[in-house]
Formats: C-alpha cells, structure tokens, sequence
C-alpha cells in the first residue's frame, strides 16, 4: 500500500477535493464569461476601434511568434524537468556497492558476507551480486572478448534495490561495510541525483527567465503598437470624447481591440507551438529503433508533450492574450491622461 | 448657461486671436455666430467645447467654472452639449446608424431601446435610406446631415453648429434650420456658426453674435 492511499480513500478529503474542483470550474466559467463579453462588448455590432488593418497583422504576427518561443521555452524546461525527475527516481532506486579484490583474501566470501549483512538492512528490496562472469561480460565492451580476466583484478558489483519509498540509512550501511571490509565501497548515487537536481533546477530557472523576456518583448511591442493604435486613430479618439465618451470606455474599446488581437496572436502562435511538438514526436517515433533515437528517447523521453505540456502551450498563450490587453489598457490609460 | 468674461486666446505664439471676449448663451436661446472667414468662429466653439484653453480670461458652463471642473466631471460637462463639426467627424467605419447611436451607445444605452428613435431621426434628416451606408460612400450634404443628427440625437442642453449648412443645398439648408429650430423650442440653446448671409435673413429676429477683428459685437 503507497503512502498516498489514505488521502483518497478519506471521505473528508474526497469531499474537500470536490469542493475545490467545483469552486475551480466556477471560476472558470466566471472567467470565460468575462472574456466572452470583453470581446462582445455591450450589445454592439461592430467595435470602434477598426479592427482591420496592417498595423493589427504585424501585431498579430509578433504576438504569435512571441506566443511560439515563449511555449517551445516552457515545453522544453518541462520535458528536460520531468525527464531529470525519471532518471533521478531510477537512480534513487539502487545503490551498488564495488568489493576491489585483494590478495590474500577470498572475494566470494566477501561478496557474500556483504550481501546477508546488506540484507539485513531495513528498507532494501533486494541484493544482487555480480558473478565473475558477469562483471567479466560487463567489461567486455571495452576490453573485448576472449581476454583471459583471471590475471586482472576485476572488482566485483553488488547492486542493492531500495523498496519504493524507503529511506535506506545508508550512512549506516556505509559504516557497517567499510568497517570490515575496507576494500569496500557504497556508491548510493547521491552525488549523481544532487547534480541531476541542480541541472533540473537550473533548466528551469533559465527557462522562466527566458519566458519573462519573451513577456516583457510582447509587453513592450503592444504598447508601442497601442501608442501607434492611438496615434492613428486620433480623431476617433476625439470624436469618442466629443459624443460622451468616458476615458474609461475609450480605454476598453482599445483593451477589447488588443484583447482580440491578443487571442488570434496567442491561438496561432500555440497551435505553432503544439504542430512543432506534434512534428517532434512523429519524428522521435520514426527514429525509434535507431541507436539514435534510442539515446534521444533515453535523454528526453518520447517527445510526447503530455497533458501537462498542452496545458503549458495553452496557459502561454492565455497569458500572453491576456497580458497584451492588459499593456493596451495601461497605455491608453495612461496617454489619455496625459491628454487632458 | 456659457458665459465668457474678458476672454482671449492666441494659439502658441502667435497674435491674439480672440480679444476680450465677454458675453453669455442664455439656456433655450437661438443665435447665430457670424463673421468672416478666420475671424474664429471655430476657435470660440473649440473654448465652448473645452477642446482648447483660453489664455486668459473666465469661461464658465452650466454654472461652473471651467478651469475648476474635474477631470472625471468633463465628461458629464461634454455630455449635455451636442456638436456639429465643420469637417463632421464621423467615425468611417461606423454606419450611420452607428455613427448617430454613439451619443447613446457611449452611455450605455441598449440598442432595442433606441432603435426607433434613431431611424426617425435619420429619416427626418432624409438619410432614411442611407441607414447601413458607411461615411466614406456617402455625399458631403449627407454626412453633414448624419453628423447634424447624432448631434441632437441625445438631446443636448446646449447645440453648437459648425457651418452646419456649408455642404447642403437651400432647400436642404432651410430644412436643417427648421429642425435645429424645433429642437429649440424644446429646450435646447443652439449657436449656429455660419456665413451665410442668406440663411441668417431667413430668421430676421435671431440673435447674431458677430465676430470681427478678434472682437464680438452682439446684436440682440
Ligand atoms: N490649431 C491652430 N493653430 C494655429 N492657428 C490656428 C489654429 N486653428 C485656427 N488657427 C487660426 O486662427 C484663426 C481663426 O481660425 P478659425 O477659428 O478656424 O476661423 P473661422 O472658423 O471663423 O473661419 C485663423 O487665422 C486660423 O489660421
Ligand atoms: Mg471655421
């Protein structure tokens, strides 16, 4: 039984779990009605602002490749974090322990001496000791065959599978062996998974910082636009004022026109991105087989996005919509008041 | 309802072009705003308006001084005035419909709720059949009438013209007269910029303000 099960079986924590979720897609729905009547506006048939225009294009373009190298960024920090979490938990599975022979001594002793004491160590699943013909066979790659192993001192493996989430005191075990036998090493890896974490943590430092240029790139490129928007859409502007017109309706005209060129920018832009990784996976499963593909499949899985990347690409582009109609709202806020 | 006292204005640097203007716009009053060409008949709608500053002088609007009036109160200000360019500023892609309803639809106004009362607006200004017709394909008389319309549309307290029968026929011409006529006696005080010596002889008893050499003469 996992140590999770209790949490899923509990009524009180199902009920909780429910109640979230319902409250989650209340939100939700709230939130896609506001979008909704953001871009439909009260009850109009067209918007004030134009919508069509070469301006728009460019925007929408930017803002689709922005949407693009922003998702390709998250995706790929996602992969290379969830792949480090795979090899980081396969690793932490096991740990090997090297008896070197010395002369003098009967290493199968050894190995077996050190397997039972290995054993009895709480929270180790299993021992398995390396034969002699196993270790030669693992060095046959490099040596070759047909070499005569009996005049080298080939040190012998003895890997040690840890049961699913156990803790092995492996500071004890280490102590325990080395103690008597100290020809004997303990490798438990973790120099391994503590660079692993820390290149995972650095990927995805790098990424988030990458994806916060890439905003602040779009940021900048729809306020210059909305200034342009404003510029060329002056006696518009005017004509709003002249009728009645508050400076905060002129400002939503303009945040509902950039919304929407937010969202077409956005969509395109993801559906690049997600085509890409489409285009990827074809690619990695055609690979598949070749002692290629096998190496990249080892490094970065199978290419396949998941949920959790489609999720990524979308909420991407969500934001990247809604951050430029926020950027147009603050911008003709902000000229507006510099107007009066 | 407008009065000026000791107004002038220059634009940037240059010559004053209006001299101490003092004078008042009584509220359902009727008058003319004459004078020739560059005496600045535009630029005394544009202080009206609040679309430009004097530089010096009082103006006050409804019964407050301008230069004291909030930003977030001018709106409020603008929305009981209805404004006929010169140049009509009409929003090209916009239907006339659309272009007359603005006044309403800025204030939030639903469209069933107007619907009506724009199109018998349009069809009193002869634009019954020009209703989906966007600025661009229509003739100057009619965006004249269609910018005219969304002027009254709201019902303003105070109407200010500009040339508003420079782009018409006499026929026509007398026909919008006749409406900003009617819209006076239901309240509304209206300042006709114009001149045209002709159609200001057609209502002999109005009252002209006539602007010459930066300065006003009234004539009662
Ligand atoms: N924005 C402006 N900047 C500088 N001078 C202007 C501006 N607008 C109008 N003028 C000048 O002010 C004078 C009055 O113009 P205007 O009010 O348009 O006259 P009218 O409407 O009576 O023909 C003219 O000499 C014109 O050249
Ligand atoms: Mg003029």
């Amino acid at each position: 039984m996992s140590m999770t099960d209790p949490q899923h079986t509990n009524p009180v924590w199902t009920g909780r779990l429910t109640q979230w979720r319902t409250s989650m897609l209340t939100r939700c729905r709230d939130a896609g009605a506001w979008c909704v009547a953001l871009i439909k506006g009260p009850s109009n048939t067209l918007p004030l602002v134009p919508s069509e225009n070469i301006a728009g294009r460019a925007l929408v373009t930017v803002i689709a490749i922005m949407t693009f190298l922003a998702a390709l960024t998250a995706v790929s920090a996602q992969m290379i974090a969830s792949a480090a979490t795979d090899w980081q938990t396969s690793v932490a599975t096991e740990m090997t322990i090297q008896v070197r022979p010395v002369p003098g001594r009967n290493i199968d002793q050894d190995v077996s001496r050190i397997v039972s004491l290995a054993s009895s160590f709480k929270g180790i699943r299993e021992v398995k000791p390396y034969s002699k013909q196993e270790s030669e066979k693992l060095l046959e790659p490099w040596l070759g065959s047909g070499l005569s192993f009996d005049v080298l001192p080939i040190p012998r493996l003895i890997v040690l599978k840890i049961e699913d989430g156990s803790l092995v005191d492996s500071a004890g075990l280490r102590k325990a062996i080395t103690d008597q036998w100290r020809h004997a090493t303990l490798d438990d890896h973790r120099v391994w998974i503590a660079r692993l974490a820390a290149m995972a943590r650095s990927v995805v430092a790098v990424a988030v910082a990458l994806v916060g240029l890439v905003m602040v790139a779009t940021a900048l490129a729809v306020a210059f636009a909305t200034r342009g928007a404003m510029a060329g859409n002056r006696s518009i502007m005017e004509a709003l004022h002249f009728v009645g017109a508050t400076d905060a309706f002129i400002a939503r005209e303009f945040e509902r026109h950039f919304l929407i060129l937010g969202l077409k920018g956005g969509a395109l832009g993801g559906c690049l991105a997600l085509v890409f990784f489409g285009a990827a996976h074809l690619f990695a499963s055609t690979w598949l087989g070749s002692p290629g593909g096998e190496q990249m499949e080892t490094l970065f899985g199978s290419f396949a996005i998941g949920y959790s990347g489609y999720l990524a690409v979308v909420m991407v582009a969500i934001v990247v919509a809604f951050l430029t109609a926020l950027v147009s709202r603050i911008t003709v806020t902000r000229t507006l008041g510099t107007l009066t | 309802m407008v009065r000026f006292e000791n107004v002038g204005l220059r634009y940037g640097m240059g010559p004053e072009i209006l001299k101490d203007l003092s004078f008042t716009i009584a509220p359902q009053s009727f008058q003319f705003l004459t004078g020739p060409s560059g005496a600045g008949k535009t630029t005394l709608l544009r202080l009206i308006l609040l679309s430009l500053k004097p530089t010096r002088g009082l103006i006050s609007l409804f019964g407050s001084d301008v230069s004291q009036i909030a930003p977030d109160a001018l709106t409020a200000v603008r929305r009981r005035m209805g404004v006929v360019f010169q140049d009509f500023r009409l929003l090209d892609h916009l239907t006339t419909f659309e272009n007359v309803a603005l006044p309403l639809r800025v204030q939030g106004q639903e469209e069933a709720r107007y619907r009506s009362e724009v199109i018998e607006l349009l069809r009193w200004v002869g634009l019954g059949d020009k209703i989906d017709a966007i600025p661009p394909v229509l003739s100057g008389g009619e965006k004249q009438r269609a910018a005219i319309a969304r002027a009254l549309i709201a019902k303003p307290d105070l109407l200010l013209a500009d040339e508003p029968t420079g782009n018409v026929d006499p026929s026509m011409a007398q026909r919008l007269l006749r409406l900003f006529v009617e819209m006076n006696r239901m309240g509304t005080a209206v300042v006709i910029a114009t001149h045209d010596i002709a159609l200001m002889n057609q209502f002999d008893d109005a009252r002209r303000l006539v602007l010459g050499d930066g300065r006003l003469h009234v004539y009662d």
